[in-house]
């Protein structure tokens, strides 16, 4: 039966249309501060609708070392880090699947009892000091190894494979390694290829731990150059008083260099982001709650 | 309950997955609970030189100056306001978005607007609070527009009494959609013969609302709002990459959450790891409380908990 349009379609449309223009506003805004031409820009007449067109701030931005080398370490960052957490949560929540293994819910009741209850930030800044850690990429990568809930999403999604696969390989002689790389993966693909996407958003906008463990800026991650980058001069926006100075300040990171940084920063999350909608609701209630 | 005596040997069965299960066993200890040990820290005081064993004990010492230092309190205080904020000014959005667009005929549309609401969350508040400076600072588009109409400049980034409403705006601006997907996911499970049976009674969209789609929602709003009660101390979950991104000392008297004070405290202040140490653990106990509490509760009212 079709239903004609009344009011209250309309009042709802034009909410989430509202909604939706909201939403939008601001990355329009950095996208078109971004190819404007500084002087424009410094007019402060600069409405939305951009009255110039330059590129001048992306080869300022391609062209300076700290970028190309700070998207760098964000790659290898994000690289190596999401294949350690596949690896590690990939093969941990396949053996924790196994109800039957004798001390499997001591571990379950570890794992669930560090996501109520954390040692503080001291004691883990301490810890990966002892560890030597400390302005090395493992700082980026080692202590962000595992997520709980990830984790417990996949554990979820074991649970849910029949055992008649895995019984009847084993049968056929294969060991458990084997069934886990040559059956179980290959049919687990949706969810393995959901979390490995989530994992490496994570790692991409990784910039708290960089922060804290990297004080060296040759191995910054984009985020915390962003961060440094975006504070600076910030920071003197935010006075009034400090307004003069922050023109001088502007020489060197002017608001087109800010919004290019910020674009380019963006940029591999606008390419992924098509490929992860597929999963979200799948990936969330799997994890969320359980009918 | 198992055999004991045939435990070993079924152990070794599994030898395999103990070797699988290896590596996350070891990030969890090193990365989880080798911290925890650190917590003794908390009550001593920390002597760089001897390190965690050799630092003498102190007792509560820690807390009790802490207790007395105005910054804490003002950091308590201001962790609970938010987290209360959250949850009356957060909370219910997702929601009635996701009722609203439940309403959405045309799926087309409907899969439009849910691409654009959810994609400010898997951007980082790094990003975010760029974008926002940007927007809202002395040079922003906000004062040019206001500017432009003759109306005084504002910063609202630097105003402690707008800077609450910042956080809950710009976190609703970030994570509404990805809320919003969590509950149409819910929706989208209710059978829609419901739908059709209540039509044929001649109920009108809105009862439909109220007595088919609300009631299958309500557990899942019931848990999310308990599980985020269990975050209260970390300012309604999440909340220090945003405040963090965002504050700045002017609005520290009504923005500076445990989370940020105790950063503060350990790197800028220095020489009062052991005292900062204490705030965490205070921190972490009453979160604790609050959110074995809190499962306990969603246990009680009939739907499952987080474990």
């Amino acid at each position: 039966m079709i239903r004609r349009n009344n009011w209250a379609d309309y009042a709802i449309n034009a909410l989430l249309m509202a909604l939706a223009v909201i939403t939008v506003l601001p990355f329009y805004n950095v996208l078109i501060t971004s190819f404007a031409d500084p002087a424009a820009v410094a007019k402060q007449t600069f409405y939305l609708i951009p009255t110039s067109f330059t590129l001048n701030s992306y080869e300022l931005l391609l062209n300076g070392s700290y970028v190309g080398r700070s998207l760098g370490n964000s790659l290898i960052v994000t690289l190596a880090g999401t294949f350690v957490n596949m690896m590690v949560t990939t093969c941990g929540a396949y053996a924790l699947s196994k109800k039957a293994m004798p001390g499997r819910n001591v571990m379950m009741a570890g794992v669930v009892f560090t996501m109520l209850f954390s040692g503080g930030l001291i004691p883990f800044y301490l810890t990966i000091k002892n560890l030597h850690l400390i302005n090395t990429y493992g700082a980026m990568i080692f202590p962000v190894a595992v997520s709980s809930f990830f984790l417990i999403v996949m554990i979820n999604h074991f649970l849910s494979i029949p055992p008649s696969l895995e019984e009847s390989a084993k049968i056929d002689g294969a060991n458990d390694i084997r069934i886990l790389f040559s059956i179980v993966i290959p049919i687990s693909k949706p969810t393995i290829a959901a979390i490995t996407l989530f994992y490496a958003v994570a790692r991409w906008n990784e910039w708290y731990h960089a922060m804290l463990f990297v004080t060296d800026p040759k191995l910054h991650p984009m985020q915390l150059f962003l961060r440094n980058m975006l504070a600076d001069v910030t920071r003197m926006a935010r006075d009034d008083m400090g307004a003069a100075m922050m023109s001088q300040l502007s020489q060197r990171y002017p608001d087109g260099l800010k919004m290019a940084s910020v674009i380019v920063t963006m940029v591999p999350i606008m390419l992924v982001y098509p490929m992860l909608q597929k999963y979200f609701s799948a990936g969330v209630t799997l994890g969320a709650v359980k009918e | 309950m198992v055999n004991r005596k045939g435990w070993l040997r079924r152990a070794a069965e599994y030898k395999y997955m103990y070797i699988l299960v290896l590596p996350l066993l070891v990030y969890y200890a090193l990365f989880e609970y080798v911290p925890m040990y650190g917590l003794m820290l908390a009550f001593k005081e920390f002597n760089f030189a001897k390190g965690i064993w050799g630092s003498p004990w102190v007792g509560f010492a820690n807390f009790e100056e802490i207790f007395r230092l105005n910054d804490f309190w003002i950091a308590f205080r201001n962790t609970i306001i938010i987290a209360l904020g959250r949850l009356v000014f957060e909370f219910p959005v997702p929601i009635v978005v996701a009722l609203l667009l439940n309403e959405v005929r045309r799926t087309g549309l409907k899969k439009m607007y849910q691409v654009v609401y959810t994609f400010p969350h898997f951007l980082s508040w790094v990003i975010v609070s760029g974008i926002m400076v940007n927007f809202l600072g002395t040079f922003g588009v906000l004062n040019q527009l206001l500017e432009l109409v003759g109306l005084p400049k504002t910063n609202l980034l630097v105003d402690p009494e707008t800077f609450r409403g910042l956080l809950y705006g710009s976190s609703l601006w970030k994570d509404m959609g990805w809320g919003t997907i969590i509950y149409l996911a819910t929706i989208a499970g209710i059978n829609p013969s419901l739908y059709e049976a209540a039509e044929m009674d001649g109920a009108n969209r809105f009862q439909q609302m109220l007595h088919i789609t609300w009631p299958s929602l309500r557990g899942t709003v019931v848990i999310l709002f308990i599980l985020q009660i269990g975050h209260t101390m970390s300012s309604g979950g999440g909340g220090f990459d945003q405040i963090f991104n965002l504050y700045n000392p002017a609005v520290y008297e009504k923005a500076d959450i445990l989370d940020t004070y105790v950063y503060r405290r350990t790197f800028s202040v220095g020489d009062s790891y052991g005292t900062s140490t204490a705030v965490g653990l205070f921190k972490s106990v009453i979160n604790f409380v609050l959110l074995v509490g809190a499962n306990r509760l969603a246990k009680r009212l009939g739907q499952e908990g987080l474990y």
